[in-house]
């Protein structure tokens, strides 16, 4: 099937078959890194341009490498150097980009909701590549394609996400696209950063680290944001650290098959250390190079491309 | 919109026969095996490879490398509707550079899937020769392609259209014309 829409703003709005879809395409795209020319010329003629109010590297990288991977024409434009800063709006600044002929932008903001507000006023399509605290979707599904690819079908698995889930978009995108693929999802972390609240979104809330990855199939650890450290959501790194860090000491007390997956940047012996963040359970590479994978997935899905019946999954 | 088959011009045996033909008919142009690389166009294209390579074994007791090829991300037509691809796998496990690349496919219409192979194929490598071998030509090229190995030509009109089923995904091995009628 084909993606319903034109935008890919949160992991909320899309059906369990839609998920399904980008990962099948995500595998097939995968293949083709390994092939002596790494690029395949679908995307030809298409221009995309991405708009990043927020600085990011591996996002933006990993969005670049996809889209140049696909063949096509890109336009990168960092707000410090915008005429942002000489007072325009998000919407002007917008329709003159999309006016040059644009199909597709992909927009990074500060703002929840800026991504779906740019593609209501926009023809061209909007990737959503994170927007404030609500939802960083291509994190969520480059995410669930590590988990898949090493647990199969995630009915019933078990997913633990750790760290500062209220105030995440990796954790919300995650939690969406999870449950709706039937896996079991709890949060864990202080309560200042994983209120009782966010079992609305159907997850399991767990203030008890020990008890939240007991029998979890893997743990997907949330970067500590440091710069939020002035409202004091914790009292110190290093307390942090011993509550709620990953060591191998609490993968001791993990399933034996448990593997780490944490977004980056990491913040070392933080809410990893760098045992685990170096040691043999943790995938955290694989999910960069997925990244790629599922961005030109959901760029080519988005820009009319068919995955037909995914009847055979590509190897 | 409902697919109403008209005539079998091909049962299996006679698609076996025109298969053994073309390979012998490529094994007396390359002069023999050496360098045969055979590459199968996802999904049909495979198992008619396989057959290729069947009755080349037979005659010359060599196997010949084999290897498929999708071309979902190399097509023209992103931008419009078209009949749903599978992606399938793209397995080339051999180096085509210098090789003799025998492009398999179950039937060849406008040229537009052989041109998106031959992009397939020369980014995995520099072959020597590209050669084309089809089951079914069916005429109405838009490009200037044309095959080398041919099992059956078959004029059609463009509102008809030609199935060919294979053992593998069909459970019978035929080519039948038909027409979609309302």
């Amino acid at each position: 099937m084909t993606l319903q829409c034109k935008d890919l703003i949160g992991l909320e709005d899309l059906s369990r078959e839609e998920i399904l879809s980008i990962l099948d395409t995500a595998e097939a795209f995968r293949s083709v890194f390994d092939r002596p020319v790494r690029s395949v010329p679908i995307m030809r003629g298409k221009t995309v341009v991405n708009l990043f109010f927020e600085p990011s590297t591996r996002t933006r990288i990993s969005f670049e490498l996809a889209e140049k991977r696909l063949s096509a024409d890109i336009v990168n434009f960092a707000a410090a150097s915008s005429s942002l800063k000489k007072g325009e709006t998000l919407r002007d600044t917008a329709q003159n980009i999309e006016a040059m002929k644009v199909d597709m932008i992909v927009m990074r903001h500060s703002s929840p909701g800026a991504a779906a507000y740019l593609s209501r006023v926009l023809d061209a399509s909007v990737i959503n590549a994170g927007d404030g605290a609500h939802e960083h979707p291509t994190q969520g599904l480059l995410d669930i394609m590590t988990m898949r690819q090493r647990l199969g079908n995630l009915a019933g698995k078990k997913v633990t996400i750790l760290g500062d889930i209220s105030h995440s978009r990796v954790a919300r995108s995650n939690i969406y696209g999870l449950t709706k693929l039937g896996a079991e999802v709890t949060l864990c972390g202080p309560p200042t950063m994983v209120p009782g609240a966010m079992a609305r979104l159907g997850a399991r809330v767990e203030h008890d680290l020990r008890r939240a990855v007991a029998d979890a199939d893997v743990l997907n650890i949330l970067r500590i944001q440091l710069e939020r450290q002035s409202q004091m959501v914790f009292p110190s790194n290093r307390e942090y650290h011993l509550l709620f860090g990953i060591t191998d000491d609490v993968l001791r007390h993990t399933k034996p098959d448990c593997f780490v997956m944490h977004p980056g940047p990491m913040n070392r012996d933080v809410e990893i250390s760098s045992e685990v963040a170096d040691g043999p359970r943790q995938v955290i590479l694989e999910q960069v190079t997925n990244g790629v994978a599922v961005r030109m997935a959901v760029i080519y899905l988005l820009s009319g491309g068919d995955p037909g019946q995914l009847g055979a999954p590509a190897a | 919109m409902t697919f109403v088959e008209k005539t079998t011009i091909m049962n299996g045996t006679e698609v076996r026969r025109a298969m053994t033909r073309v390979a012998h008919e490529i094994l007396e142009a390359n002069k023999g095996t050496e360098d045969l690389v055979l590459l199968g166009v996802q999904r049909r294209g495979v198992p008619l490879a396989d057959m290729i390579a069947g009755a080349i074994e037979r005659v010359e007791g060599v196997s010949v490398p084999r290897g498929a090829i999708d071309i979902t991300f190399y097509r023209d037509d992103l931008s419009t509707i078209g009949p749903a691809p599978r992606i399938n796998e793209t397995n080339v496990p051999m180096d085509v550079t210098d090789k003799i690349v025998i492009l398999v496919d179950d039937v060849l219409y406008t040229g537009r899937t052989v041109r998106a192979a031959i992009g397939v194929i020369m980014d995995w490598g520099r072959p020597r020769a590209i050669r084309l071998a089809v089951l079914v030509d069916r005429g109405h090229r838009e490009l200037p392609i044309r095959p080398d190995f041919v099992g059956k030509n078959v004029p059609t009109s463009h509102r008809e259209i030609i199935k060919v089923r294979v053992a593998d995904f069909d459970g019978t091995e035929e080519v039948v014309v038909g027409e979609v009628q309302d």
